[in-house]
Formats: C-alpha cells, structure tokens, sequence
C-alpha cells in the first residue's frame, strides 16, 4: 500500500491520521476538528484502514472494544444464570440430576435442567464466549499496540503547529524572556522526573510512557492464562483422583504407575468444645454447637525399591512420614495429597466364639479380618469353622437371596459351617448383624457376637496439576500489567516557540487532574499562561 | 473491661465520630465564607474538622479490628458480621486517602453514609467470635479477605462518587427513567436504614418467636424470628407463647425467616421513606442536589474513573488471585465455580467492562456514573444475596 508522506518529510503507513513524527493532520476530514482523537496518537490501524476481504471482516468485528465489553457483558450475564440453582457437580448424590432439579425447584429447575444450564460453565457455548474473548484480546492487541509502539518511537519534539493547537490542554504566552522561562521549567520537569527533548529549542517533557503498555501486558498475561486452561485437557497434565486408606492400611498412590505407596497411621478429627478452646469461643461454641477443629491423617509416604515383578509385593522404602491436614497437603514429585474427606467408624474385624447353644459352653473365638477373610478358621480340639460365603454389604434382593450392595463392610453377613467333634459333617448357620438364620435343622452349636473392630478411613484427593504454572505465570504478567496501566500514566509535555510566542499543549492518556497539577507547578513563577482544558471550553 | 468488649466499644465510638464527620462535612458546604471565597482555595475549616473526626474514626475502628484480632487469634474477617465492618473500615479508609488527593469534602458526605450503614447492617448478625474450621485456618485467609475488601471499599469510592455526579446533573424537576432510578437507590438505601432500625428495636424489647417447621426435604427443623412472623414457614407450628400468628404460611422452598426480614426491611424502609418525604417535601436526591451545587462535576467524574482504576488491581490480586491460591491449597482446586467464586469473577468482567467502555468515546459523566452504581449493586449482592440465599462453600451462614 502506498505510504502518506508528510509535509515534515516523514514517511507514514497507509491509513495514518496524526503524522508519526509532527503529529499532523494527515486526513482531511479531521482538519476541521476542534480536538484531536488521540487515542493511539492517531497511528495506522488496520482496523480502520482495510475493510474488504473476509479477513478483514473477521479482524475488524473482533478488534473493536464494543464488541469486546459485548462479548464480556455476555459472559457475565451468562455466569450469573449459572448461579441460579447449583451446579450438578454440588448437588448431592440423592437421585440424578435429571430428577433432582424438578423435585426441588418445579418447573423452573426442570427448565434450567432442560437448557442445560446445570453445567453451564463447561457448556460448549460457554466455552465458545471465553474463546471468543481470547480471540477478540489478541486481535485488538495486535490492531493498536504495533502502530501505538511506532508512533511513540517515532515522535519527535517539535509538533506541528495545528497538532498542539488541538490538544486538551493548550495556551498560547507572549514570552518575554523565553529561554530563561525554558530552563526554569526545564528544571521543575526534570525534578518531576519527566524526561525532556529538545530540538531547535523546543521542548517535550514525557513521563510514563511504558504505562501505555500495561493494556498489552495484562492481556498477554490473560491470553497465557486462557492457554493454561485449555492445557488442562491435554492428557497426563492433569489428576483429580481420590484415595480411601483405612487405618493400618497401606495403599498403593493412584497415577504413580505403582511407585509410591502410602499408610495411614491414623486419622484424627478434632472439634472445639468450650473446655479445650479460648474463652472467647464460648458463645459461639454455645450457639453452633460442634465446630470442627482439625481433620488429619498420620501417613507415611513409600517409594518402591528396585523393580517389582508383577503380582508380588513390592519392596517398600520409607520416604517419610507427615501429617496431611486442610490446608496442608503432602507434596512429593508432581502430585499431592490433599484432606478431603473420612468415613469414622467403619467396621473393621469382627469376632465371633463358636458355643454350645444350650450350655452357651466356648470353643474358642475366631476373629475375622472384614477385608480379607480366611476360608476356615481352625478353634483346635476338633473343632473348626469355615466361611462359606461372605456378604460385606449384605440385603436381600427381589428374591430374597442375599446379596452384598459393595464390597465396603457396611453391614457383613456370613454363612459359616461349624465342624465340632459330635457333628463331623458340619451345620450351616447364616449370620448377620442382629439375625441368625438356620437354614437346614435346628443347630446344636451357634456363632456368639463377641466383638468388633473399626476404624478410621480417610479420603484423600491426589492431585496433580502441571498447568499451575502457566496460570501462575499469567495471573502474574496480568498483574503487572493492570498495576502498570492503572498506577502510572503517560504524560506528555509540548513547549514550542512559534513566532515570539510560546505555545504549550499537554497530553496524558488517563488522570488529567495530575497532569494539570504538575503543569501548574512547573510554570508557576514564570510568565507562561496556564494551559485552559479545551474541554471545558466546550460546554 | 475485656479485649471483647473494649473492642466494641471502639467500633460504636468510630461509628459515631463517622457520623459527626459527616455533619462536618454537611457544614462545610453551608459554610458562608467559604462561598464566598473562590473555588481552589482548598477545604474550609468545616472540612477540616470533618476529616480530623474521620480519621479519628477510622483509628478507633482500626484498634476495634487489632483488638479483636488478638482476642480471636485470627483477623477478624471470618464471618458476615467481621467482613462487612471491615469493608466499612477500608471505605472510609479508601475515601481519606481519596480526600487528600482530590481534596474534596462532598465526597464525605456521601461515602461517610454509606460506610455506617454498611457497619450498621454488619451489627445485625451474630457477632460472636468464633473459632475457625479447618478450611480457614491459612495465613491466606487474611490475606484473600482484607485485599478483596479493600478492592471492594475502593470500587465502592465510585459508587460515592456516581451517586453525587448523578444527584448534581440529573434534573429533578422533570420526571425522567434516571431521576426515577436514582431515587429507587437511594430509597434502597433508605431501606437497609429501616433494616438496622427495626432489627435493633426488636432485639432491643427482646422479642423472639420460635416455629417448629418442615423444609422442602420434608426435614423438621426450628426456625427463630427475632423479628414479627408476616409470613411464616412451611407448616410452622408456634413454639413461643403469645406469639403473633402468622398472616401467610410459605411453601418450603421458600426461606420465609428471611423473606419476613426483607418484608420487615422494606416496610419500615417505605415508612421511613414516606417521614422523609414530608420533611424534605421532595425527592431525597433532589434535596441532596442544593449541597452538591459548587463541586466540579467533572472532577467527581474523574475521582470515580480513578477508583476504578486504583481499585480494580486490588480486588483481582485479592479476590481472584489470591482467591486461588488459597482455593488451590485449601479446596484442591484453584477454582470451582462455586457462587461465591462465580460473583467474583461477574464483579471482575463488569469492572473489565466499565474500563473498556471508559475508553470509547461517550461513556464519561452519567453513563459512567451509573455504571459505578451498578457496580457497587453487584458487590453488595455478592455480599448479601450470594451469603444468605446462595448458599455455596463460602457461605458465612449468618442467619
Ligand atoms: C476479561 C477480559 C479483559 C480484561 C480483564 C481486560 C483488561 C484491560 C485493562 C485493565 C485495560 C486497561 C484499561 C485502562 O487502563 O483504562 C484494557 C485495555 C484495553 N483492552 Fe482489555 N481486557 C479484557 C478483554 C478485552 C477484549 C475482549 C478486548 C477486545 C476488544 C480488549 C481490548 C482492549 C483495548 C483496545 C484496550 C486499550 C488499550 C490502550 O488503551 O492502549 N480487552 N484491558
């Protein structure tokens, strides 16, 4: 494309409306204007200058800030929808989804059910709104910060006559005793920390001008975090499984492909009660009744020893031991485990003494391991129990026979056979918790209750993220981005000596309050006309 | 006296110094001379009294906050009533920084109201210092909770700001949609006032009605009204002698607890509202509009664009940021589309887009105003409505 060459002699790329370097008006229709439209000092944007090709369609739609606070009006209101009711992911296991909305919030939640809306945030229009904003901050990015950079790189000190007329802030003073005036102020700017040009004796004081990058910065910083979140989909950077580990128990850890193994010593929920905590929890502790103090698990953390031939068990060597509380998961190599839940309580052993039912005479106790029970049992002196099915989770079914739900222990049942030395060929008794079942002949021996074990279980999450980093990395260049265009502002400064006057123009893209306050103090004491805000003018 | 009680004390005695402030800030609108003299000669002496007091306040407010804090052991941002004092504090904190700036008094006697209400409103829950569950107990508690709210109390230094732009430009003699709306804040205001009034006369005289009830699930629970049972619960059954019976029973889905306060609230808001109205004999914000004559409407302009943009690094780093780093820690997850967290990601692409806007041509004075209206209304949602009636993991479960 042709370039526009200004009457300084700069060369300018095509579609430019302020010249680079004078910051003449290049396009006719804006000579007329009272003030100038500096946002991006008038530089060639693509945007503005090409609209044929669908290309540039599709540049010009998404480069334009109204279509960005479109898109993010957009996604707020639609984020909003999806805290009207919960998101499946809280509520509770009850019934599915498909019931639960309408069974608890009528029509409206079968509705909002209907629309999908119960996983709004992973819906694929969702997605397609957070992608198109993406697109739309590296598009308007791209349109104004390469010719903003260009423009600012290129300006020089003196500006064309009708560019600082133009400006917001513009005097025009008969100087008496100019260069005397020019050093002063030159003096005030310097210890103002604005840095100063000059050219044939013109002056342009400028500060802050790498705030104009923050914009940039912060939506690079947002584009890397965006990445980050789509990288969670790539396969093997991401882990969210959940480990249950009983008491005494040890585990293999779940994506470690075998290599570490971890034991749970203990698990340990405290709560405050009035006697253990400060005084001035009382009433609260009054008022709430239970509140949780602590959830932990005493683990120890196993790495396996040389290699392990599949199926036996592995050589364990300790790595070491910890404490893993809310708010203080267990880290080692990429994962970590994270308190999340427990299950108190959960049976464990059972032990049962073989006896006489008439005389409740004893042979001998059997204790079995609920998760691991032996087929027999043997009590000596002849006698002898063996297990001929074992229901961990024990109802009956439809037809009455039993079955087990799982294979948690929630409530164990046993068929045994007790051998005793006067009825070699056995009797079978069905056992369950409060209920005994003698299914053949009205048995001479039973299994007695005698007791039973249990134990803690602790659920673990095990976690591992390797897209924490580039979000990190995001959030921080974001950060420093918004603090970079929000704390400082450019402010320019023009001092130009036309024909015996001095012509002053101030510029600063954001907080004209300061950069009145520092012309005021620059030029006080000297016979310069404070600049008046054109703006006010005009009202 | 006890840390407790001595740290309450100093609360009441910032509450009260705010409200003498900004009667000094009144005064230094009224002030004679300072009419006389030109604008630009800085702050009458009116004003300067005001904001002595107001610091006055905020350093009384300030030992409430240290006070209880070593009481507790924990910074007392750990529940509704803590949060909401503490946001209170970072405004009057975010306008005295904001004073000296711009040096000027108006701005007080709009952000001196909103602060007490929002200390006023924070009273009316429970109060008690609690201990902390597991997931609170982190250093990042603190640190996620004190930065969002000063990222909110400085956001909120537009709202002050909106709202003065909008009662000095808007005509109050025609009727207009924005004089409407501006009215409809204020009245919104007058509201959460009727809120605190009623609540503390009802505490006051004691009154407490018990209801046995049967929520959605069909679960039997106990419902206590501290306030008259207009509606009343779901098959509620009186449990206190005496007690009023109530003129409508609500079906279990809904919180008729709840919903009888904001009746109750709204109520005594249209009363109050009403009283006013004979005083005044006008509109609220037209009688506002006589102290807001000699500001520069363009200067509060500025002054709200700049709370936004000082407060909008502040409330991402704090309530987002940090917000995750905490979740990542404390939740497995740095984020979890929880309500809380949703609204604050809501409250974040709206400010998002107040920026951009601010940057297109046209959106300055009143479209930018109203924009620091809404904006403050999406904060006290998340504040109110997201705790008490969106109940997710963050819920300080006031009652
Ligand atoms: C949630 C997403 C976004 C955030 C948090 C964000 C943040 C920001 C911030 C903080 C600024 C500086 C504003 C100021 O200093 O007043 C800014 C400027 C800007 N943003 Fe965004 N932005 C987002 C999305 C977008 C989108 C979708 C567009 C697309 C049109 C866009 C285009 C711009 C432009 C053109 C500027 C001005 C640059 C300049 O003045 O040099 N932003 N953005």
């Amino acid at each position: 494309m042709k370039e526009v060459i200004c009457e300084c002699g700069h060369h300018n790329p095509h579609g430019t409306v302020l010249c680079e370097s004078c910051g003449k008006v290049l396009i006719e229709k804006d000579k007329d204007k009272k003030l100038l439209d500096m946002r991006y000092e008038g530089s060639a944007r693509r945007s503005q200058t090409y609209n044929k090709t669908i290309i540039d369609k599709i540049w010009n739609f998404f480069s334009s800030v109204k279509v960005g606070v479109w898109l993010i009006v957009i996604t707020l209101i639609a984020s909003a929808l999806g805290t009207i009711f919960p998101q499946e992911m809280y509520i509770p296991p009850v019934m599915p989804a498909s019931e639960y909305y309408e069974d608890q919030y009528g029509w409206l939640g079968q509705l909002y059910y209907t629309l999908g809306f119960h996983n709004l945030y992973s819906s694929w229009w969702y997605l397609l709104l957070i992608a198109s904003i993406g697109i739309s901050i590296i598009i308007a990015s791209l349109d104004r910060g390469i010719p903003l950079y260009r423009s600012l790189k290129t300006q020089r000190v003196t500006r064309h006559e009708g560019f600082l007329k133009r400006q917001r802030l513009f005097s025009v003073s008969e100087a008496g005793s100019e260069d005397q005036t020019f050093e002063s102020v030159k003096e005030k700017l310097k210890a103002k920390r604005y840095r100063i040009r000059e050219e044939d004796g013109n002056i342009l004081a400028e500060k802050g001008r790498f705030s104009r990058w923050g914009p940039y910065v912060n939506h690079v910083g947002l584009i890397i975090f965006l990445i980050g979140g789509m990288l969670r989909f790539v396969p093997g950077m991401y882990v969210d499984e959940i480990l249950w580990v009983r008491e005494g128990e040890t585990k293999v850890i779940p994506e470690t492909d075998g290599q570490y193994y971890l034991e749970n010593h203990e698990f340990i929920l405290e709560t405050y009660d009035k006697e253990n905590s400060k005084e001035e929890f009382a009433a609260a502790i009054d008022d709430k009744g239970m509140v949780a103090k602590n959830f932990q698990s005493d683990v120890t953390l196993y790495k396996t020893k040389g290699e392990t031939v599949h199926g036996e068990t592995p050589q364990l060597e300790k790595v070491r031991d910890d404490s893993i509380r809310v708010n203080h998961p267990l880290k080692f190599e990429d994962l970590a485990l994270y308190q999340v839940d427990y299950k108190l309580d959960e049976l464990n052993q059972m032990t049962f003494a073989l006896s006489n039912k008439e005389t409740n005479e004893e042979y001998g106790d059997l204790t079995i391991d609920l998760y691991d029970p032996k087929d027999t049992y043997d009590l000596g002196n002849g006698y002898q129990v063996e297990i001929v099915s074992y229901f961990p989770d024990f109802e009956f079914d439809e037809n009455s026979e039993p079955i087990t739900k799982s294979r948690i222990p929630n409530n164990p049942a046993f068929v045994f056979k007790m051998f005793t030395p006067d009825k070699p060929e056995g009797e079978v008794s069905f056992v369950a918790i409060q209920q005994t079942i003698e299914p053949f002949t009205d048995n001479e021996y039973k299994m007695s209750f005698k007791a039973v074990e249990t134990k803690d279980v602790t659920a673990l999450t095990v976690r591992k993220d390797l897209t924490l980093w580039v979000l990190a990395l995001g959030g921080f260049i974001f950060m420093i981005g918004v603090a970079q265009g929000s704390y400082w502002n450019h402010r320019r400064i023009w001092l130009r000596k036309v024909d015996g006057e001095v012509w002053m123009a101030g510029h600063t893209n954001k907080n004209w309050h300061g950069l009145k306050r520092d012309i005021a103090s620059v030029i006080d004491g000297t016979d310069l006309n404070e600049p008046a805000d054109q703006l006010d003018k005009k009202e | 006296m006890d840390l407790v009680s001595l740290s309450g004390n100093l609360l009441f005695i910032a509450f009260l110094l705010y409200l003498v402030g900004t009667v000094f800030f009144a005064g230094s609108i009224k002030d004679k001379r300072a009419k006389e003299r030109e604008k630009g000669t800085g702050p009458n002496k009116w004003a300067k009294t005001g904001i002595a007091i107001t610091i006055a306040g905020f350093i009384s407010q300030l030992g409430y906050f240290i006070l209880r804090w070593i009481a507790a052991g924990h910074a007392p941002v750990s529940n509704l009533f803590e949060f909401t004092t503490f946001f209170g504090m970072s405004l009057v904190g975010a306008f005295i920084v904001i004073y000296f700036i711009y040096k000027t008094a108006v701005l007080g006697l709009f952000t001196l109201p909103i602060a007490m209400l929002l200390i006023g409103y924070a009273a009316m829950f429970p109060r008690d210092i609690a201990p902390l569950v597991p997931s609170l107990q982190s250093h990042w508690l603190h640190i996620h909770v004190t930065t969002a709210a000063m990222g909110q109390a400085i956001l909120a230094i537009s709202f002050a700001a909106g709202l003065l732009y909008l009662v000095k430009v808007i005509d109050h003699t025609k009727k207009s949609k924005e004089s409407f709306w501006l009215e409809a804040v204020m009245f919104g205001l007058v509201c959460t006032l009727g809120f605190i009034f009623i609540s503390t006369g009802f505490s006051a005289s004691g009154y407490k009605a018990d209801f046995s009830w049967v929520d959605k699930n069909n679960v039997e629970s106990i419902a206590e009204y501290q306030l008259p049972p207009l509606v009343g619960p779901n098959q509620g059954e009186s449990l206190t002698e005496g007690a009023m019976e109530p003129l409508v029973e609500m079906p279990g889905i809904i919180n008729a607890k709840k919903l009888n306060t904001v009746i109750w609230s709204i109520m005594a808001g249209i009363v109050l509202y009403l009283l006013l109205r004979l005083i005044l004999r006008k509109r609220i914000s037209a009688a506002l509009q006589p102290l807001t004559t000699k500001v520069n409407a363009d200067l509060v302009d500025e002054i709200g664009y700049r709370s936004v943009l000082i407060g909008f690094p502040v409330f991402t780093l704090g309530a987002l940021v940090f917000a995750m780093i905490w979740a990542q820690i404390a939740w497995t997850r740095f984020w979890g589309w929880d309500p809380k967290e949703v609204w604050a990601l809501i409250t974040f692409l709206f400010y998002a887009a107040y920026l951009h806007l601010r940057l297109s041509k046209g959106w300055h004075g009143k479209k930018s105003a109203w924009l620091g209206v809404i904006g403050f209304i999406i904060i006290m949602f998340n504040l109110i409505v997201v705790n008490l009636v969106i109940a997710g993991l963050h819920s300080y479960a006031g009652s």
